[in-house]
């Protein structure tokens, strides 16, 4: 093989190796994207049936109740317009609390609460997640448009 | 008075920097000697004032000054020494500062340690970190100033958040940044030799060790950090692919690429405009992690408040260093030259092979870690990127990373013959492979996963031993003097790919058979795990300094014999009023027992996770054998000979 062959040998299993990484690493990401979502979107059947995806807003206060084992939770995630019931189990993160920000990720059941896997609450007593904080905005903002809108 | 100080500190920090990264530059280009010796009283001086402004900081962290608005922030009365110095990185300004100060402390031992370099070359390094001092100081200054003041001053601070009041935190952020950092001294060397256009086995000598210790800095400060989240959020975890976890890493692989390709270059002459390209990216990245970390664009324990200035700040600052350093890459680096050449199966491809795993590794990280944030920049939607993208990339990617990585050290420079090779690693390959099939039978349950991980870390050992023999042929001589006549950087490169074994060892058996169980116990109820019995003892009352804690106490016993006893508390810090999980574990070889703490239920109960981690602690463990040997290879004969030989030299008439 002269060294021109080998070279070009080289670049291109360079060039193969880069693509099959980078068919794999998209696929991956195509298939691992988890979209986020308001309780308003979740009401209007915005979000997926089936797949999981994230909801975030405020825990509504008095809504966490505990069943009997102890370990299952169930709360309300609002954006002040709209409620998503939230069920999940397990232990809640420190910081979880009433009337404070959270985010949820999981799936929709079938009688249309939303099953958590995982409860991700913020990191200090002041922080709200952005996803949160984006989620109550973005209700507000379309409450002031419903308000506009009739005049 | 004394914050003032330091304010003025940083102000003339700030035009010493200026001058030390444009007067030595411009007399390099020009050949001024007198110009070029700018560079070295400048970078001590800048080095002192640096110094005198973080230890004008610490006094008022030490001193409880809640004027300035920084430490009243960050501290607070009740909190204990160790924690008030240690708030000095625990919000966004401080942590630049010690950026900087981390910056200026490699910048004043370059001037130390490079009297064997040219004038010009030296001048030129020094004028590049003097440059990216200059970012830094000059962000603070502008929109980060760690000493404003607070007044009417507060009654007392708002304290540190109690998620970094722990001794791991204490020693984990200057260890990341020495890393981050580190990497600026590379990168100064790539930009130097960029700029005079030379580049020869000399320069990347000159590198190598740095890039070692920025490197070793580095992995030992993720190891830190992945310790701390292991005890510290009580989840069991020790790595989310958070995306401040991301940020680290990424600048991590981008270095371990950058140490193998700068071997080869010294070696062999190859890979030169490859190796400045990596020393560029390692650093980009390592300043694209401090500023998505510290910019609070991320959602994270390490965000503070979100600025629009210090966004834009940020984004200018990060074009100006990484497309700049680009562009002149692109103008330059044809200039630098090629290499020799190689076949297509020898030590320089596999190295080569091995380089382009690691940055497509890097780069699906990046990808996975900025789209969520562009997306949202964009407007078109909020996402999130979690752990499985990661595990789906992450292994496909390094499995032939790790595999040829066993080969590299003993194929041959140049040319390998594969027959050769498949000869020599035949017994590796199939005692790796018959543990990779028979074992997990014994440990339990077998997947391709565990299979595969096993493989993998039996052929790094397997493959290390062969490559030992064959270091160390058994010639009747004792074995000592044999070892010693091995260099050190030998045997560093030896311990950090056991290292690599360890590390996945570790990572397969606790991902293929830790158990878990969240728990609901009365006091005196007893749970089972694994054939572990966890005892409730109920709880008791702890009053720490500045927080009360729950403390929980179980017994657990394994057989009826009893092993150990768990204390995990829950604690409330009473100035945030934050409630805060320290899990209780016992650690040994075999593996980890874990409890931790969830929220009191009715009449007495609790709730608690119980874990058991089989070798987790190997991971660390694997981690600690990497950076022990980057310790090994920074302390070879070579690098203080040169260094000997040159001063000698210097000294003749």
């Amino acid at each position: 093989m002269k060294a021109r062959h080998k070279r070009l040998a080289l670049i291109i299993s360079g060039v193969a190796l880069v693509a099959l990484a980078a068919t794999l690493i998209l696929n991956a990401f195509r298939s691992n994207m988890v979209f986020f979502f308001t309780p308003t979107q979740v009401t209007k059947g915005e979000a997926p049936k089936s797949g999981s995806f994230r909801i975030g807003g405020l825990v509504e206060s008095g809504s966490l109740q505990r069943d009997s084992d102890g370990l299952t939770v169930h709360f309300v995630v609002t954006d002040t317009v709209q409620r998503t019931k939230v069920t999940y189990q397990g232990i809640l993160p420190d910081l979880f609390k009433e009337g404070k920000g959270v985010v949820a990720q999981g799936k929709l059941g079938p009688d249309g609460a939303f099953i958590a896997s995982d409860v991700l609450a913020k990191h200090d007593e002041n922080y709200m997640p952005p996803e949160a904080a984006a989620a109550l905005k973005q209700a507000k903002e379309n409450s002031t448009k419903t308000l506009i809108v009739p005049k | 008075m004394i914050p003032e100080i330091g304010h003025f500190a940083l102000i003339i920090a700030l035009l010493v920097a200026l001058v030390q990264g444009s007067v030595p530059i411009i007399g390099a280009a020009t050949g001024n000697v007198a110009w070029m010796a700018f560079a070295r009283p400048a970078a001590r001086v800048q080095f002192l004032l640096v110094l005198i402004a973080t230890g004008c900081l610490a006094w008022a962290f030490a001193s409880m000054d809640y004027s300035v608005l920084y430490v009243a922030s960050n501290s607070n009365s009740k909190l204990p020494l160790q924690y008030r110095i240690a708030a000095l990185w625990g919000g966004h300004e401080g942590s630049l500062l010690l950026w900087a100060f981390i910056l200026s402390i490699w910048t004043v031992a370059v001037t130390f340690f490079s009297r064997h370099l040219p004038d010009a070359m030296r001048a030129r390094i020094l004028g590049v970190m003097g440059l990216v001092s200059v970012g830094f100081l000059l962000f603070m200054l502008t929109v980060s100033n760690p000493f404003e003041r607070l007044l009417p001053a507060a009654v007392d601070g708002r304290d540190l958040n109690p998620l970094l009041q722990d001794p791991g935190m204490v020693f984990h952020p200057p260890m990341l940044y020495m890393g981050y950092v580190g990497f600026s001294v590379a990168f100064a060397f790539a930009i130097a030799a960029l700029l005079g256009g030379e580049l020869d086995a000399a320069w990347a000598r000159w590198s190598r060790p740095w890039t070692t210790l920025a490197w070793l800095f580095l992995t030992v400060g993720i190891m830190g950090g992945s310790n701390w989240a292991y005890y510290e959020l009580g989840w069991g975890g020790w790595w989310f692919w958070d995306a401040v976890e991301n940020a680290s890493f990424m600048p991590w692989l981008a270095g371990t690429a950058l140490i193998h390709s700068l071997a080869v270059t010294e070696k062999r002459g190859s890979f030169k405009a490859w190796t400045v390209l990596l020393a560029i990216c390692a650093f980009s990245l390592s300043l694209l992690g401090t500023f998505l970390v510290r910019s609070g664009v991320l959602t994270s324990v390490h965000a503070f408040a979100t600025d629009p200035q210090r966004g834009l700040f940020i984004l200018v600052f990060l074009v100006v260093v990484i497309g700049g350093s680009l562009a002149l890459f692109a103008w330059r680096a044809p200039s630098v030259g090629r290499g020799g050449t190689f076949a297509v199966l020898s030590r320089e491809s596999l190295l080569l092979a091995n380089n382009v795993l690691l940055v497509v590794a890097a780069a699906s990280v990046l990808l996975g870690t900025l789209y969520p944030l562009f997306l949202d920049a964009l407007g078109m939607g909020k996402i999130s990127v979690g752990p499985p993208y990661f595990d789906a990339v992450f292994a496909p990617l390094m499995a032939p990373a790790v595999f040829l990585m066993a080969v590299g050290p003993l194929a041959r420079w140049k040319k390998a013959e594969l027959p050769d090779l498949a000869r020599r690693l035949r017994w590796a390959f199939a005692v790796s492979l018959v543990t990779a099939l028979l074992l997990p039978l014994l440990l339990g349950h077998w997947t391709p996963m565990i299979g595969l991980g096993l493989f993998l870390a039996f052929w790094v050992f397997a493959a290390s031993i062969q490559t030992l023999r064959e270091r160390l042929p058994a010639n009747g001589q004792p074995v000592l003097p044999r070892v010693r006549g091995v260099p050190r950087a030998w045997w560093g490169m030896w311990l950090a790919h056991v290292g690599i074994g360890v590390f996945i060892l570790g990572v397969t058996v606790v991902k293929g058979y830790e158990t878990e169980a969240a728990v609901r116990m009365h006091p005196g109820d007893i749970s089972h795990l694994s054939g572990y019995d966890f005892t409730f003892d109920g709880v008791a009352e702890v009053q720490g300094p500045n927080y009360v804690a729950t403390e929980g106490h179980l017994r657990v016993s394994h057989n009826g014999q009893p092993v150990a006893t768990l204390n995990p508390q829950k604690r409330l810090y009473t100035v945030q009023n934050m409630p805060m999980t320290e899990a209780g574990i016992a650690a040994s070889l075999s593996g980890d027992l874990y409890a931790s703490m969830g929220e009191s239920l009715d009449q007495g109960e609790w709730s608690i996770r119980l874990y058991r981690k089989p070798m987790v602690d190997w991971i660390w463990g694997g981690c600690a054998l990497m950076a022990l040997g980057g310790l090994l290879a920074l302390s070879d004969r070579r690098y203080r000979v040169t260094r000997r030989r040159r001063i000698e030299g210097e000294e003749l008439p």
